[in-house]
């Protein structure tokens, strides 16, 4: 009985419970609903949650313990014959004489937590009917134990089946006996309704909390072979370790000073396309454009947001890189084809709609009366925008500001497309950069081994990405935060 | 509609209005407004809400533009000139004609640099000392000079309402306009700082002209030598202040001034 089918039947007799518990209220009240203490559907509510909830969570928790528990048995259940006999089929030469060794002493941890998870993969492909993946040898051996395992896995799924239905048919039968008109269901349910809220968002935030740590921990081993000295202030990026110790070209260089650079340099030029036009486009939206206009561009505008990163990336490869080139050419510059500032302008265009968006609203948020105020006194809209309306809008304006740019250093695909891989330090926009991000991704991709030096140097750049968005975003919200206070 | 625009009197007048129809998209606000407004004089709007007093205040210095909507018909005159003329330059217009609006709107910006900005935009002085002679001068005509004159490069945010409403007054007055339009300027305001502005009226007819729309019948009998009162986007009347309270020629004036709508 697998753990679906449980699931369903619980949400069966919640639904069940409803319609008792919603009736029960309505037989209890004697045709007067309104001497009830809650209204008959909370009533109903509150014996489906009764019938549902506690089942619910049961099944969550065996899911959870159901294979390490049943594993546990099975290997306690092994008897030294058939773990000699494996033993003898599958450990290579060394570990099988220590493994004889502890059999002769008479030990009870016989394997290694390594060789263990090997054991039970065989068990667990017998199990399964996949005996081709093992040994034909092992099959024989480990044939008992994988029945063991099997009754042992079914035998807890009908269990939990058996436990389940009892407890929810019980909660069902208890909650609908207590139905009085003076039962406050209505507070029960808002009860359970506030701890889902709160289970909800501790997700999102247990969440965040362990992608921190997981970044944190692979850092903490990163840093264990490179120094951190080295790593942040290191001007050598060549992150190819060597495979053996005789092999040429591959140093292992982790100083990132190269593609922190790359990144600075890009979000420069990208804030350099994204701060103009996103403000000034911000501006004529707010204060310039009739409504009929401002009501098709901003929508426009926003359609810029919503395009795939990956579309700007080709955008920026196939048709900017080529125009910069060319122009560069007849200008008598050399411009590489992956260059920074291709990547850059076209990051630009994608984060114009961030900046405008959150510019207008600041905008927006100055008073109608300061405007007046300045026209009345004769000043141009132009003398308004300038003299009265960005000093007042300015502190929101820096907020949108620091937050395109925590987009901007953030992003990783344009510039994987378009920005190359050449890790070198320059301040020249028309040479080939790389970011921290790039190197983030092209460290991870395709198959690699999760203990070298290179591929957890992906996760200390992706801890050091982190804390510079934080940064900023932390900034950022404490800027816009205390403008809003002004008006409000 | 009565027609009454046209009083016996010697004074000049310093703006009018012929026929004057607004339009906020298809729905006439103003019904045809034909008024004088005399130099060095305080005009009162009244009338119940709706009636298109603020809307008429606000054609006299072409402040509706704002409004995408708004169309202004017929005729008004500065000096004899036509406001509405597309020659005439809206920014000029309103240097001339200013405006005091109905909740305090100081810039988030120094006293200093509130009263500073009008000038500055139209170039009426370069040193220093030039500017710091219009801010005495236009703080002192509001009555404000006394009370900030050690706190000048303080928020003028920081001041109370009362305060604010001054420093308002003050920004428009350093601009020198020869007509200053009031918005019920004291609807924001408590009894004590109201006193104080009606007060402050009385002194500026001496070099201005003031058109003031108010909704308080005491108010408008204090500050003002006329009243206009106006009724659903018509003119009912106009005439001396007294002749308005004391003696209306028309019922619909008569109700209102004793309180029987409005």
């Amino acid at each position: 009985m697998s753990a679906s089918v449980t699931v369903a039947l619980i949400l069966l007799l919640s639904l069940i419970g409803f319609w008792m518990g919603r009736s029960r209220a309505v037989a209890v009240s004697g045709g007067r609903i309104a001497s009830l203490h809650s209204v008959p559907n909370y009533y109903g509510s509150f014996v489906a949650i009764w019938a549902g909830l506690p089942a619910l969570v049961l099944v969550l928790f065996w899911l959870a313990l159901k294979f390490p528990v049943t594993e546990a048995l099975v290997l306690a259940g092994l008897d030294v014959d058939t773990i000699r006999a494996w033993g003898q089929q599958m450990l290579p030469p060394q570990d099988l004489a220590q493994l004889m060794e502890r059999l002769a002493a008479g030990g009870s941890d016989l394997l290694s937590d390594n060789q263990k998870q090997l054991l039970l993969i065989n068990i667990r492909n017998i199990a399964a009917g996949q005996s081709q993946y093992v040994n034909p040898d092992v099959l024989g051996i480990l044939k008992p134990a994988a029945a063991h395992y099997s009754t042992l896995l079914s035998l807890a799924n009908w269990s939990l089946f058996a436990i389940s239905a009892v407890l929810a048919v019980g909660g069902l039968v208890y909650t609908r006996a207590r139905i009085s008109p003076d039962l406050r269901a209505r507070n029960g349910v808002e009860k359970v309704v506030n701890a889902l809220l709160i289970v909800c968002s501790l997700i999102a935030i247990f969440t965040t909390l362990g992608i921190v740590l997981s970044l944190l921990f692979e850092s903490v081993r990163f840093f264990a072979r490179v120094s951190p000295v080295e790593f942040l202030f290191g001007t050598h990026w060549s992150p190819q370790t060597a495979l053996r110790a005789d092999q040429a070209g591959s140093s292992g260089a982790f100083g990132a000073v190269p593609l922190f650079s790359g990144t600075l340099l890009i979000a420069v030029v990208a804030m350099m396309v994204a701060g103009p036009v996103g403000l000034l486009s911000a501006i004529y939206l707010s204060e310039y454009a009739p409504r009929g206009v401002r009501n098709t561009v901003k929508p426009v505008l926003e359609i810029l947001a919503g395009i795939p990163t990956v579309v700007y990336g080709f955008f920026a490869i196939l048709t900017v890189a080529p125009v910069i080139r060319d122009v560069g050419s007849l200008l008598g510059l050399s411009v590489s084809s992956n260059s920074a500032l291709a990547a850059g302008v076209v990051m630009g265009v994608m984060i114009v709609p961030f900046v405008s968006s959150l510019s207008d609203d600041v905008i927006n948020a100055v008073p109608q009366s300061l405007r007046d105020g300045s026209l009345g006194l004769g000043a141009t809209r132009s003398e308004t925008v300038r003299q009265v309306i960005l000093p007042a809008a300015l502190p929101g304006i820096v907020g949108a500001f620091l937050l395109a740019i925590s987009r901007a250093i953030g992003e990783t695909m344009i510039v994987v497309m378009a920005a190359g891989m050449a890790a070198k330090i320059t301040a020249n926009p028309l040479e080939a950069v790389t970011t921290v991000t790039v190197q983030i991704a092209a460290l991870l991709v395709g198959d690699q081994e999760f203990d070298s030096a290179k591929t957890l140097s992906a996760f200390a750049l992706g801890l050091v990405l982190f804390f510079a968005t934080l940064l900023l975003n932390v900034v950022a919200l404490r800027v816009v935060q205390k403008y809003r206070e002004k008006y409000d | 509609m009565t027609k009454t625009s046209g009083e016996a009197g010697t004074k000049r007048a310093k703006m009018a209005g012929r026929g004057v129809k607004v339009f906020y998209g298809e729905k006439r606000a103003l019904h045809g407004i034909d008024v004088d407004i005399y130099q060095n004089e305080v005009l009162a709007l009244i009338g119940p809400s709706g009636c298109g007093k603020s809307t008429f205040l606000r054609t006299l210095n072409r402040m509706n533009d704002t409004i995408d909507i708004c169309r202004v018909e017929g005729k008004i005159t500065l000096d004899g000139q036509d406001i509405y003329d597309p020659k005439l330059d809206v920014v000029q217009l309103r240097a001339r004609v200013g405006m005091v609006f109905q909740k305090p709107n100081p810039f988030p910006k120094s006293i200093y640099d509130n009263i500073v900005y009008g000038p500055k935009l139209h170039g009426l002085a370069t040193r220093k000392d030039e500017f710091d002679a219009i801010v005495e001068q236009s703080l002192k005509r509001a009555g404000l000079w006394t009370e900030v004159k050690d706190r000048l490069n303080e928020p003028g945010t920081g001041l109370s309402g009362g305060q604010q409403q001054r420093l308002c007054i003050a920004r428009a007055v350093a601009v020198s306009p020869e007509v200053i339009l009031m918005d019920e300027p004291c609807s924001a305001l408590d009894p004590i700082a109201t006193a104080h502005i009606e007060e402050l009226i009385d002194e500026l007819r001496a070099n201005f002209t003031i058109v003031i729309v108010t909704h308080n019948m005491q108010q408008a009998a204090r500050v003002s030598q006329r009243t206009a009162f106006f009724h659903l986007g018509d003119l009912v009347e106009v005439g001396a202040t007294e002749e308005i309270f004391t003696n209306p020629r028309d019922e619909r004036t008569q109700g209102y001034i004793t309180g029987r709508y409005g």
